[in-house]
């Protein structure tokens, strides 16, 4: 037997032989069950504080306000944020309080982040993601997302079901709604801003460029009776609204435009893309270099 | 998943070497293109309450007969008949299924009340069980409750007190079977059913009998007209059996057959790659190939043999059903062939063949030259319904190192068989007129045989009468990688090499022969077309 070729090598495949539908053991089908066991939850603390939370901060300076409004929630509760980069995942959970910060799972696109066994195993370890349907309402998703709130597991989701492609929010979909009415669970409605300069979509490939970020949490929000999903997402989107508008504001201004019902919408003004990007927030400061390097 | 159904591969250039025994070793071969692999099919799954399925099939059973418990009373004479250890192979994973059967009979038994319970290992002509053996099929429980009593027996075929002759058949076949079983009100029979050729009345007829009883049907002619041992419509062997077991019915033996089927889950997670198609083989099952093959080239062969024996294999129950004999072993046969067939359209010129360690008759054992003969040819050869898969006059490749090596406790007629009459004569014909009655007859083998762990003096003629039929249909028998001179004293040919002895079968076949290869165990019955 010499070191070369079958067993060594990987076997081919008999043309004859019609090749299967690969099992699939990812996606909706990936078993994380693992990810929440008590040596990994040890490990993935141990990174996330002494890995992630340094990374991130060296890359995005954070400031996080409205951390007063978890103060007197019980856990567990629902954490529905905006999405506009990859950086917002780890940044909101190292800035999540440390009561929260371990036992929380994040809801996770089945199709971007399970689509591989390395990937899912990864971000089942390194951010406790769970895989979760985004084009459709899928029961399964919801059934393991619920009872994982039951179980006691705080959850991040990320209504908008995928990151931003322009800066401005997408519609929120009902699938945080869903869960807090079927367990009774708060939610909390956070605005990251910035993330989108540090990393944005479209951005693999290159390093991040650092950028001052902000993570804004706001207060804790019920479903009111009778108050169906579809509604009580657009009542979280315009939280976030809020959450927006007093970033690039402040809370007094903010609060007074909400009850006059002018907070600007998330999703940018309707207009052609230039406009939509022109209509950005200006750049908060970033460092930059005083020469262009040549 | 649903289980896969067994596999003809047409090997071509992108298929990766194959899989082949070699005893307690593995060689991977590349085949030629356009030969044929048979692969088995994959285990079915298990049933998910064999408790609760063994006592459906105790409460309903099948054909003409009443429920056990009604068969049940006290004051009766019960005897409980079991396979011995050469069922299943590799001796399966703990609890044995006939430990879970017997006491399920036992727990009705003394819930009806009956005392005159015995236990008999049906043994036939083989050797004696040990304790520990006894111990894994049954279960500490049983042996604990019936050993120390003596109620706890093994099948003796040559203890004339314990031996009662019913009669003889219309062909003239002598009925002997075992007197505490023809001389119970009932006899129930637990079996596994590991190939088609097990079961039926053979269990009795077989198992229970004696010397006497036994050469009507283990005799050359008996066995070049069995086509095969797997098809019983088309075997003699079961012919026999079938005549003896209506006679013995007819004598007013009643019986209880119990017949088990399992999956061919063979061998535990470790080895999986031996159960799995090459191309298929994960990095795990490559490495533990890689691993198994490099640690097996350093292992002495006394203690791979150890290792190997010491496999359990994970087999699991997939059917049980109980009743009258023919219209239970209907049913098993049907579930055996729902596991283990595959269909393969055509003879074939050559037929390869990689043998394992282990073979029935050398359970915890050393495999012989002459049990490597009967394994091949015998069995392997054997596992078709309808034509043989190699042609009239083909030839077979076997893969086994076949060592000039005998247990001298377990096969000790077997050494002096391979000094005295294969030396002289290949042909069972003329072997079982010539040797066949001083072998059977020799008080030593019989002391060795009732005392010890012997398998009887004849054993050995039985296992070459096995090879009759395909001694009789090949051109050549070609084994690679054995010891030149033990294969040549049973009349094949050695080689070096599976290319040397493709090279050598070519002046049987041709140039371009085809070729197919068995790729077993897991065990598959060849439907050939």
């Amino acid at each position: 037997m010499t070191p070369e070729g079958f067993p060594f090598a990987k076997p081919s495949w008999p043309t004859g032989v019609p090749r299967p539908e690969p099992e699939r053991r990812v996606g909706l089908d990936y078993a994380h069950e693992w990810s929440r066991r008590y040596p990994v939850r040890l490990a993935r603390a141990v990174v996330l504080d002494n890995v992630t939370r340094p990374a991130a901060r060296l890359v995005a300076p954070t400031t996080v306000r409205g951390g007063e409004h978890l103060q007197h929630v019980a856990a567990p509760v629902i954490f529905a944020a905006n999405h506009a980069s990859h950086l917002d995942t780890p940044l909101l959970l190292t800035t999540l309080p440390v009561r929260f910060r371990h036992r929380t799972v994040v809801a996770a696109a089945a199709d971007y982040f399970f689509d591989r066994r390395w990937k899912a195993a990864l971000w089942s370890f390194g951010l406790a993601a769970i895989p979760i349907e985004r084009a459709r309402v899928n029961r399964r998703s919801a059934d393991v997302a619920a009872g994982l709130l039951e179980e006691g597991w705080n959850l991040v989701i990320f209504p908008e079901g995928g990151r931003s492609p322009d800066g401005w929010a997408q519609p929120f979909h009902g699938g945080a709604a869903y869960l807090a009415r079927r367990t009774g669970r708060p939610v909390v409605p956070v605005h990251v801003n910035g993330t989108r300069l540090v990393l944005p979509k479209g951005a693999q490939g290159r390093l991040p460029r650092r950028a001052r970020v902000s993570v804004l949490f706001g207060t804790p929000l019920s479903p009111l009776e009778e108050e169906k999903a579809p509604r009580f997402a657009a009542r979280i989107e315009k939280a976030v609204a809020i959450l927006a508008d007093e970033v690039s504001s402040d809370w007094w201004s903010a609060r007074k435009r909400a009850f006059r019902g002018e907070t600007p919408s998330l999703r940018g003004p309707d207009a052609a893309p230039w406009r939509r990007s022109w209509a950005l927030d200006p750049r908060p400061e970033t460092d930059r270099d005083a020469w262009p390097s040549i | 998943m649903t289980p896969r159904p067994g596999l003809v591969l047409e090997v071509d250039r992108s298929t990766p070497p194959t899989l082949f025994w070699h005893g307690e070793r593995f060689a991977l071969e590349r085949l030629p293109e356009g030969s044929r692999v048979v692969y088995a099919p994959e285990p079915l799954p298990a049933l998910e309450d064999p408790p609760g399925a063994i006592r459906h099939a105790l409460l309903h059973p099948l054909g003409d007969r009443e429920p056990l418990p009604a068969l049940l009373r006290p004051g009766m004479r019960l005897t409980i008949c079991f396979d011995d250890v050469s069922l299943p192979l590799p001796p399966m994973q703990a609890p044995d299924v006939r430990q879970l059967v017997i006491e399920q009979v036992l727990d009705m038994a003394a819930e009806a009340g009956v005392d005159d319970v015995v236990l008999v290992a049906a043994l036939a002509l083989h050797r004696r069980m040990t304790e520990a053996e006894l111990r894994h099929a049954l279960g500490d429980r049983i042996y604990d409750a019936f050993a120390p009593h003596g109620l706890l027996t093994q099948h003796d075929a040559e203890d004339p007190s314990n031996l009662v002759h019913l009669g003889t058949t219309d062909k003239g076949e002598d009925v002997e079977i075992n007197k505490r079983a023809a001389t119970s009100d009932l006899v129930v029979y637990v079996n596994i059913n590991l190939v088609a050729m097990d079961g039926g009345h053979k269990s009795v007829a077989t198992g229970l009998a004696s010397y006497r009883s036994l050469r009507h049907h283990h005799n050359p002619a008996t066995m070049l007209h069995s086509r095969s041992f797997m098809d019983a419509p088309s075997s003699e062997l079961h012919s026999s059996n079938w005549r003896m077991g209506r006679l013995i019915a007819d004598s007013g033996v009643k019986i209880f057959q119990i017949e088990t089927t399992l999956n061919t889950d063979t061998f535990p997670r470790q080895f999986g790659f031996l159960q799995r198609r090459e191309w298929e083989w994960s990095l795990r099952d490559r490495a533990a190939y890689v691993a198994t093959a490099a640690a097996l080239d350093r292992t002495p062969p006394r203690l791979a043999r150890q290792i190997f024996h010491a496999i359990r294999a994970p087999h699991a129950l997939v059917s049980v059903q109980a009743g009258e004999v023919e219209a239970v072993h209907a049913v098993t046969t049907a579930n055996v062939w729902k596991q283990q067939g595959v269909e393969v359209d055509g003879q074939t010129d050559i037929l390869t063949m990689g043998l394992p360690y282990i073979s029935p008759y050398n359970v915890n054992s050393i495999m012989n030259p002459v049990l490597v003969a009967c394994l091949g040819l015998g069995y392997f050869f054997n596992l078709y319904r309808g034509r043989p898969l190699v042609r009239k006059g083909g030839v077979v490749i076997m893969h086994h190192p076949t060592p000039w090596e005998f247990h001298p406790g377990h096969h000790p007629s077997y050494i002096d068989f391979f000094e005295e009459v294969l030396s002289v004569t290949t042909d069972p014909v003329e072997m079982s007129k010539t040797y066949e009655e001083s072998f059977a007859t020799d008080p030593w083998y019989v002391h060795l045989y009732r005392t010890g762990h012997a398998y009887h003096g004849v054993h050995p003629f039985y296992m070459w009468y096995w090879c009759a039929h395909a001694l009789d249909h090949l051109g050549r028998v070609i084994v690679v990688g054995g010891d030149p001179a033990a294969v040549r004293r049973m009349g094949f040919s050695p080689a070096t090499s599976l290319d040397d002895a493709l090279e050598m079968a070519s002046d049987v076949v041709g140039r371009s022969p085809s070729l197919t290869h068995i790729h077993t165990p897991p065990l598959l019955l060849a439907d050939v077309r």
